[in-house]
């Protein structure tokens, strides 16, 4: 399968419903650790980014996600912002130019993707960020050759829950130290719903 | 030629003036400009309003830019990205202590580069 314009928009409408649907959720897990603004930020950045692409038309994925990309830097507020809003950009440069998008190039976006995170946040794995849910599963498209939504699924959800027993060193929740263990980490669930939609994406693509 | 322009990045918008009062009691003629809050002014930062306040505080002169928590620096990483000038430059030191320092610096008629020295070598 390739991804095309109509897949990328796809996948945004559903990453906004999920987020839409877990907001209360998301924002209770900032709540432990962090400043419980993390739903409302991500539902805020998601709704944008939806009435955005559906407003215009787009001959490239990467025109979707560079669009996505500059909506989540300005309207989503906290550091998630400029982060997802950072992986989105270096995303959209890496497919640039293909109008739609096999899985070798994917997989690339999505390197670029996560290495946009780290340079942005000064982060690397291990740190109980978003990066704990993109690294394995960069790692897990860098061993297929082609896309697999339901190892997908499994691979980003152990991922997110392996977050529950690290302790924070980068962002709000470091100045929780040991405290933040036993907690998921709200950026790697959000993350992982923005897997989840890829994946049901990727098996509707399928059918 | 102007003097070297002070940008505040805070989340919240009152820390940022709070500061700019602060300095404005000893300093008059150094420009100040403010990026508080989000766009609706709720906690939160944005690379818009950093991207302005840079343009507002640039004399020609060059900017530095004092930062709080989180957000508020990757935004100030952003917004100097996409300006492209090299002309603005973060400071990382304490805000309120840090923007008073470059301040004064700024006032007795000092470049970028002499202005974030002092800062850096304060902190
Ligand atoms: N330096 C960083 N590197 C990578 N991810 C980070 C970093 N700082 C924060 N995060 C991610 O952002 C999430 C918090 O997002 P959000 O609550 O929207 O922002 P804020 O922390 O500004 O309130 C965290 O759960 C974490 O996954
Ligand atoms: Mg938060």
């Amino acid at each position: 399968m390739e991804i095309k314009v109509e897949d990328a928009i796809k996948w945004f409408e559903k990453i906004n419903e999920k987020i839409k649907l877990n907001k209360e959720y998301l924002t209770s897990l900032d709540q432990v650790i962090g400043d419980s603004d993390h739903g409302i930020n991500m539902a805020r950045g998601f709704e944008e980014v939806v009435n955005k692409l559906s407003a215009k038309e787009y001959g490239t994925v990467s025109e979707v996600l560079k669009d996505a990309a500059m909506t989540l830097m300005s309207k989503v507020g906290g550091a998630s912002g400029p982060l997802f809003g950072t992986a989105f950009l270096r995303f959209s440069t890496a497919v640039k130019v293909k109008e739609s998008v096999d899985f070798e190039t994917f997989t690339l976006g999505l390197e670029s993707a996560l290495e946009g995170v780290k340079h942005r946040g000064k982060s690397t794995a291990g740190e109980k960020t978003m990066i704990d849910v993109w690294s394995p599963v960069v790692d897990f498209f860098k061993r297929e050759n082609d896309f697999q939504p339901d190892e997908l699924l499994y691979e980003s959800r152990t991922a997110m829950e392996n977050t529950k027993e690290i302790m924070a060193t980068k962002g709000r929740a470091s100045y929780f130290k040991e405290n933040s263990i036993g907690h998921i980490d709200p950026g790697a669930a959000s993350s992982y719903y923005i897997f989840e939609a890829l994946a049901e994406v990727l098996q509707e693509g399928e059918k | 030629m102007g003097r070297v322009g002070i940008v505040l990045i805070s989340h919240s918008t009152k820390i940022v003036e709070g500061i700019k009062e602060l300095i404005r009691e000893v300093i008059a003629d150094v420009p100040i400009e403010l990026a508080g809050g989000t766009e609706e002014g709720e906690i939160g930062t944005s690379i818009d309003k950093i991207v302005n306040a840079i343009k507002t505080a640039d004399e020609g002169k060059g900017v530095v830019l004092f930062y709080d928590i989180g957000s508020a620096k990757m935004n100030a990483e952003i917004a100097i990205e996409m300006d492209e000038k090299s002309t603005t430059k973060i400071v990382d030191a304490p805000l309120v202590e840090g923007s008073y320092v470059a301040a004064v610096e700024s006032g007795m008629g000092k470049n970028l580069l002499e202005v974030y020295e002092a800062v850096k070598k304060s902190f």
